[in-house]
Formats: C-alpha cells, structure tokens, sequence
C-alpha cells in the first residue's frame, strides 16, 4: 500500500475507494498503519468501556478522553491549522461548563435548562470570539496572545468573584435531568452484566457528541476553507495577496474554534454534574492543551485523540503504575524512591520532554513520517 | 494611455513617504487593456514600492488608485485581488510547505470564490484541481506537483510563482522582476508565458524589469521612474534613445550587464 502525503493522489484514492468512510473521515485517513491501528483500538476503547470494565474509575478516564478530544482538536484549529497562538481557550471551555451547571441550577434539572445552557453558553463564546477576534486578530501574533491571555484571566477573576452566580472557588454542584441520574433505568434487565443506567447513557451521549464534533472539524480543516487556514498560517502576507481576507478566516477560525470548547466544557460538566475553576477555567488546564496538541502532532486532527487518550490515561494511571513498580523494586537501593507514586509528576514532565524531543512532529507526524 | 476607453489601472498623484523620504512621488500613470509597460528605473528607484501601492502591501500617503475607474485607494490587498489585481513578488513568496499543486490550487480557489465553503470535502472540488493541473503544465511544473516550494529551485520557485499570478486571472498582471536569479535556460519559458499573457487578449501588464534587451522585446510602452518620480514615459524606442534616460540609467544597465 503506498501512501503519500500529496494532494493529488489523495485524489486518487478518494476515487478508486469513494467509500463512507473516506466521506466521514473527509478523505483525510490516517495514512499510516501504526496509526490507524492505535485509533481504531481507542475508538474501540472509548466504545466499550462500560461493558468492558468495571467500576467508575476507568469510566470516568474515559469520559475525560472525551471531553479532552474535543476541547484539544478545537485547540489544534486554530494553533496547528491556523498558526494562531490563543490563551483563551479554557475561557470558552469554561463558558460552556458554566453554562449547564448555571442553568441547571437555577431553571432546575430539565432537559429545558441543559438546551437553554447550552444554547447561551454557544452565544456567549462565538460573540466573545467574535470580539477578540476583530479588535485583536489585526495586530501582530504576540499581542494577540497576550490579549487572549488577559481576557481569559479577567474571566477566570470574574468567575471566582461572582460567587452568587458561579459559586466562586467551590463552584457548582447540580442536579442533571432525571434520564441522566444513576437511578434511572433505561431496561430492567442488565445488558452483558452491566445496568442500562442514566450514568450509561450520559457516558454514550458524551462519546457520540465527541465523535460527531470531531469528525465535524476534521471535516472543516479540510475543507476549501481549511485550506485557506493552513495557506494563512504558512504565509499570511501572500493569503491576503490572493484574495483571502485574512482578519475573516481568522476570526471565522476563532470562532469555530470557541464553539467547540464550549461543547467540550458542556459535555464535561453533564459527566462531572459539577462545575468551578479547577476543573475547566485553570491556567494548568491550558498547559495540559497544549501539551496534548504538541505530542499528538499539531495540524493533525488525528493527533489530538493521541494526544487526548495519552495524556489522560499517564495523568490517572501513572501513579498506580509507579506504585506497582516501587513495590516490585523494594530492597533495591535509591531505586523504589526513584519510582515512588509522589514523584509522578517529575516522570510525566520527563516523558513530556522526551516526546517532544524524539518527535517534534508530534505522534502522528512520527508514525506517518515513518510510514514513507 | 492612447486608449480612448476607461484605463484597467489609473494612479492619480500616488505618493508615499517613509519619514522624510520620498519614496514614490506624485506618480500619475494610466494603463490600458492589451498593452505590456514595462517600469524601469535604477535600484531605489520605487518600482517595487510603486506595485506595493498598487496591489495594497503598503497605504498611500497621497494620491488616488482607480481600477476600471473605481477609486479602491482605502481597501485591503484581498478587495484588490477581487477586483482584478494580480501581483507576483520579486523575492519569491510562496506557501513553502504545501505542494506547488495546492499552492496553485489556492490561487484558483481564490479566484471561484470558494474559500468560504466550510462542510464540503476540498477534493470534491476536482474542477479547481484540473484548472490548477493545467496552470502547471502551463509554466512546465507539472512533473514537480507534489514537491512543496522550500525544496524546489530558485528558478522553479519563480515559475511557479508565476502560475499562481496566472491562475488568479486577473485582469492587471503585475510581475515585478519575473526573471530575476533564472538560469539563461529557464528565463525563454517565463517570458513566453508573458508574452502569451499579452497576446491573449486584453490583460494589462505591467513588468518591473532590469534586464534591458527583455524590456525591449515585450515592452509596447515604458516608463522610467527615478527617486520615485515618472521622469519618462513612451515607446520604448524613444523612452531608450531619450538623453536622459541613456545617460542615467539605461547605459548604467548596460555597462552592468
């Protein structure tokens, strides 16, 4: 099977195949077989969690692999296909957190109040999108960033400040509509030894909403207007040449981007029934986007699921990990220390450096590099 | 200018200052359909701060910029592109890491006013790839399609940023030293594709060019600016055989080689 990263012959292949798969992955397939398996084993992951394993742990890591495709692929929009470096993008994710639990809270625990949270968090994000985006987008790309960075700070002030509606610091706890709760029995039989329960189906509304929104954007990057993103972050100066109006995509861009934060936020605080800073508004949340972005392979949607499913799964289950060896290597010297649960933070910063490193393309710029 | 129809590009009084330089200096000019002029000048002279102008990369500090009479001083290089003004660069500025077939690509859809589909597949698109294909085989880069500008030649790169001017379609052609930092062998196809620009019809050209004997054989018009200033203006013959012009610029070009 040979593959090449031109256009052309992607053409080709679109054609001799013209299958539904190469229309829902927008003729823009892994091309790499390393690739393709490690995605396929995560799609199936995600899919069969609830019946595979057992207990909330590994649900609620797969619930957070969701939530984090999503916001990181939004990300990767804007940084790898745009060259947009924005900070502002836990800000949305947090508007749309905000968005269910103030709802929820206050209409009550209806399906009613999850739309009209929803529906008003979209509007909020896309019109402060809209704004950062044409005061700022003109300007050079550092001032950008640092308006993105202040806005989002004075957002994440605001909400701390604004107890009365936000919670403040403790945030918000709420109720979800009752289909949702883990009361809630959808069959009174179990299927495969696991209860159809309203945990369950808030799990698969989460998986569908992530599959959908990110097949939705891998079809927008590659797109006509995709293409003009990726023209404007390789040469912006001859984009506008040609006839593109840059400010436009950009802040089309922006803004596309935001929308799809504000879903993740969404979908996070369904799973959590909780929201507050911590959880969608911190600046560490930001660093942990980023950092998915870049070992996934920035300008490859695909990268954000590597990046996404890594991430989680080393920052829940590298300390059990460590702790399992630590208690294998007892007896020797220094060693077990070296591998003590408390240090997993040292590891994950050193696996970090060593991915970026070894793979400045990201994961998925390795696998396909390797592929030719 | 001996048109009696609307100029396809009028400057009126163009000037621009960078603090107390004068860059380009009250330059008035029309250009009519189906004519080739060539600028030309010494370095410094303001050709290319003169196509800046033109084409948007840089605002006037005076002075008016009418395409088929419409006044489009204050709009941005895109609205100019929309109506008609094509630019190539002289230092090569292209997309260097998408293939020379994309990046011709993207000068077609620019031109059918695509960008802005957002749900549709870019390979659905397959008439903006053959228009783009032909293009290609038109500055004879279709065997290098797939290869991305920062590996190409010099001389491949300025073809090929000839084709994106060509796939754009404009009606002002404007090359600002299409040729320069060519091989002897490579410079016959570009000034051909020139020529056939010219023959086909009624495109304006205009051509920011050094090399004297390529001004001569595609020029029906030249104009000479000096300090920013239009200092002549006519057939080339005359423009050439002017006193002035030999003395100052023309025969320090030729003594240039």
């Amino acid at each position: 099977m040979s593959r090449s990263p031109a256009p052309a012959l992607t053409v080709d292949r679109d054609r001799a195949s013209g299958s539904v798969l190469t229309g829902l992955l927008s003729s823009d397939l892994p091309r790499s077989k390393v690739l393709t398996v490690v995605l396929l084993a995560i799609l199936l992951m995600l899919a069969t969690t609830p019946f595979v394993f057992s207990g909330s742990q590994p649900l609620s890591t797969a619930a957070k692999i969701c939530v984090f495709i999503v916001l990181v692929a939004s990300y990767d929009l804007l940084l790898g296909y745009t060259g947009i470096v924005s900070f502002a993008h836990t800000m949305f994710f947090g508007i749309g957190g905000y968005g269910i639990a103030i709802a929820s809270e206050r209409l009550g625990a209806t399906w009613t109040s999850v739309a009209v949270g929803l529906g008003t968090a979209l509007c909020l994000s896309a019109l402060l999108a809209v704004a950062i985006g044409l005061l700022s987008l003109r300007v050079r790309a550092i001032f950008f960033s640092m308006i993105t960075l202040a806005v989002a700070s004075a957002m994440a002030v605001l909400a701390s400040q604004l107890s009365t509606i936000t919670g403040g610091e403790d945030g918000l706890s709420f109720q979800l509509p009752y289909e949702l709760r883990p009361a809630f029995r959808l069959l009174s039989e179990p299927v495969f030894g696991v209860a159809v329960n309203g945990r369950l189906i808030a799990y698969y509304i989460l998986f569908f909403a992530t599959l959908l929104t990110f097949l939705l954007l891998l079809r927008i990057v590659n797109s006509p207007f995709g293409r003009v993103l990726q023209a404007i972050r390789e040469n912006e100066f001859r984009a506008e040449a040609l006839g593109y109006r840059v400010v436009a995509y950009r802040t089309a861009a922006s803004v596309l981007s935001a929308l799809a934060a504000t879903m993740a936020g969404a979908l996070m605080a369904l799973w959590l029934r909780y929201n507050g800073p911590d959880t969608t508004l911190s600046f560490s949340i930001m660093i942990d986007i980023l950092l998915m972005v870049v070992i996934g392979g920035m300008g490859t949607m695909y990268g954000s699921v590597i990046g996404a499913a890594l991430f989680v799964l080393a920052q829940s289950y590298l300390q059990v990990l460590m702790d399992a060896a630590s208690k294998a290597l007892a007896g020797v010297p220094v060693l077990p220390d070296l591998v003590h649960p408390d240090r997993w933070l040292l590891w994950l910063g050193a696996l970090f450096v060593i991915s970026v490193y070894a793979f400045p393309g990201g994961i998925v710029g390795r696998l396909r590099q390797a592929e030719q | 200018m001996t048109s009696s129809a609307v100029p396809a590009l009028e400057t009126r009084g163009l000037t621009i200052r960078f603090g107390g330089h004068v860059a380009v200096d009250n330059v008035s000019c029309q250009f009519t359909p189906g004519t080739l002029t060539a600028i030309v000048g010494p370095n410094g002279a303001g050709k290319t701060t003169f196509f800046n102008l033109v084409s948007g990369q840089l605002r006037a500090t005076a002075g008016r910029i009418l395409v088929e009479g419409e006044d489009i001083t204050s709009l941005a290089p895109s609205a100019r592109a929309k109506r008609g003004l094509g630019r190539a660069f002289q230092l090569t500025n292209l997309f260097p890491d998408l293939t020379a077939l994309e990046n011709v690509r993207l000068a077609v859809q620019s031109r059918a006013e695509a960008g802005w589909s957002l749900f549709k597949v870019w390979t659905s698109r397959r008439d903006l790839i053959a228009k783009a294909e032909e293009v290609l085989e038109r500055v004879r880069l279709s065997d290098k399609r797939h290869i991305a500008p920062k590996a190409l030649s010099h001389g491949d790169q300025r073809k090929l940023e000839v084709a994106l001017l060509i796939a754009m379609e404009p009606k002002v052609f404007m090359f600002d030293e299409p040729t320069a930092g060519m091989s002897v062998d490579e410079v016959p196809t570009v000034l051909d594709l020139i020529q056939d620009i010219k023959h086909q019809g009624q495109a304006t050209v205009l051509l920011v060019e050094h090399k004297m004997d390529v001004v001569r054989s595609l020029a029906d018009r030249i104009v000479v600016l000096h300090n920013g200033a239009l200092v002549a203006d006519g057939e080339p013959a005359k423009v050439i055989a002017s006193p002035v012009v030999q003395e100052a610029y023309l025969g320090l070009e030729a003594a240039n080689g």
